[in-house]
């Protein structure tokens, strides 16, 4: 029972992953790119955390595992509006 | 399953190492290098070397990724960045390989290395992790070269600042938008990276850990701060920086002349010392790591002048 909702939430998740990166490559410019890749990839790390956590002994290890997806969150929420910010300062050089 | 994962990890570490050095762009390179330290670091925790795995993501791609990009930028900022269109060099190519063939088959021909039996000597050493048993008592003599090799790296940058430039603060001005993304990155990462840092440090004598690991997360935070704009920008002249600078290295030094008075000879830690030397050696050299790793990021005092 287990393994099936692990199998079925880390597939999800390679789903979006796959979804981010196919748009990583072919979305036309930075923002959509920059909305492609952080939306599909910080979904994608939640299902596939979510998955692995059904295969966990204890609890102290679930935890961890929402540690390291808020952290990845944090972390792509907050380099994704700077790159943005800074492509946008970049287009508006002359 | 498992060897899928492993031959599609080797794949992937080849490809992405010859992508680094035969992509064209100087900015894609270094992408590219990071990349390659995060896949050697997944590499070697399958090889059950953690400690190398911290090392490896935390200093090879994370830290010295952000000095190559460090170094783009500023080649950049000094419209030095136009890049020499890629050429044939034959000879290079020649040397390379052979290089890479001599190494192969010294690697094949020499016998299997005996590693040396530690469980015999590790109780002796006062810690519980290997690694840092080598790294702080057996082979102190490395740990103390390579944390006094930082300082000459660092007092090498500042080598390339311009005198008017002295007394500015170093590195480039950062500008953050008070209640902004990054201002709050500033303040929400620092609490978390701060105990993480001490806990890879305290947690070094006995599991996966030390002092470089925790120096690294520890500078990444500094760095994090400073970027938003919660820390002052450092100077050269500061005593505090200075002092935090020399103070790993010089406690280390000294149990070493300690070592040689009191005890077997230099650098020598008898048992029953051990584990408080180590801890206390480790904590200041991980301050000393953390500032100099700072430092060596922002890099020289800048005035923002151009080279004539």
């Amino acid at each position: 029972m287990a393994d099936i909702a692990t199998y079925l939430l880390t597939g999800l998740g390679l789903v979006f992953f796959i979804a981010g990166t196919v748009g990583l490559i072919r979305f036309p410019d930075q923002f959509s790119r920059l909305h492609a890749l952080t939306k599909g990839d910080n979904l994608g790390l939640g299902f596939i955390a979510l998955g692995v956590a059904f295969q966990t002994d204890t609890w102290a290890q679930v935890a961890m595992l929402v540690l390291i997806w808020g952290l990845a969150l944090l972390a792509a929420g907050t380099v994704a509006p700077l790159v943005a910010r800074a492509a946008l300062t970049e287009s508006r050089k002359p | 399953m498992s060897l899928v994962l492993d031959i599609a990890l080797c794949a992937l570490i080849l490809g992405v190492g010859l992508a680094t050095v035969a992509g064209h762009g100087v900015f894609r390179a270094v992408i590219f290098f990071i990349t390659y330290g995060l896949l050697l670091a997944i590499g070697w925790a399958r090889l059950g070397a953690y400690d190398v795995a911290l090392a490896e993501a935390a200093i090879s791609a994370g830290l010295t990724g952000v000095l190559l990009l460090a170094a783009h930028g500023r080649l950049r900022r000094l419209s030095a960045a136009e890049e020499a269109p890629l050429r044939r060099n034959l000879p290079a190519a020649l040397i390379a390989t052979g290089v890479a063939l001599a190494l192969g088959w010294a690697w094949f021909a020499l016998p299997d290395p005996a590693a040396p039996d530690l469980t015999a000597a590790l109780p002796q050493s006062g810690v519980g992790n290997p690694v840092t048993a080598v790294l702080l008592n057996f082979r102190a003599w490395d740990t103390l070269l390579e944390a006094i090799i930082l300082l000459a790296a660092l007092i090498g940058l500042w080598m390339l600042a311009r005198d008017r430039a002295w007394n500015e603060p170093l590195g480039l001005q950062y500008h953050a938008r008070a209640g902004g993304v990054m201002a709050s990155f500033g303040r929400v990462l620092p609490p978390i990276g701060l105990i993480f840092g001490v806990y890879l440090v305290w947690a070094g004598a006995e599991t996966t850990g030390g002092a470089f690991q925790g120096g690294t997360v520890l500078a990444a935070v500094c760095l994090v701060s400073l970027m938003a704009g919660v820390l002052p920008a450092p100077r050269i002249a500061q005593t505090a920086w200075r002092a935090a600078l020399v103070f790993g290295p010089g406690v280390f030094l000294l149990s070493g002349v300690a070592g040689a008075i009191f005890a077997q000879g230099f650098l020598a830690l008898p048992p029953a010392l051990a584990k408080p030397a180590i801890v206390t050696i480790e904590a200041a050299l991980t301050l000393s790591i953390a500032v100099t790793l700072v430092l060596l990021v922002i890099g020289p005092p800048d005035d923002g002048g151009q080279d004539a």
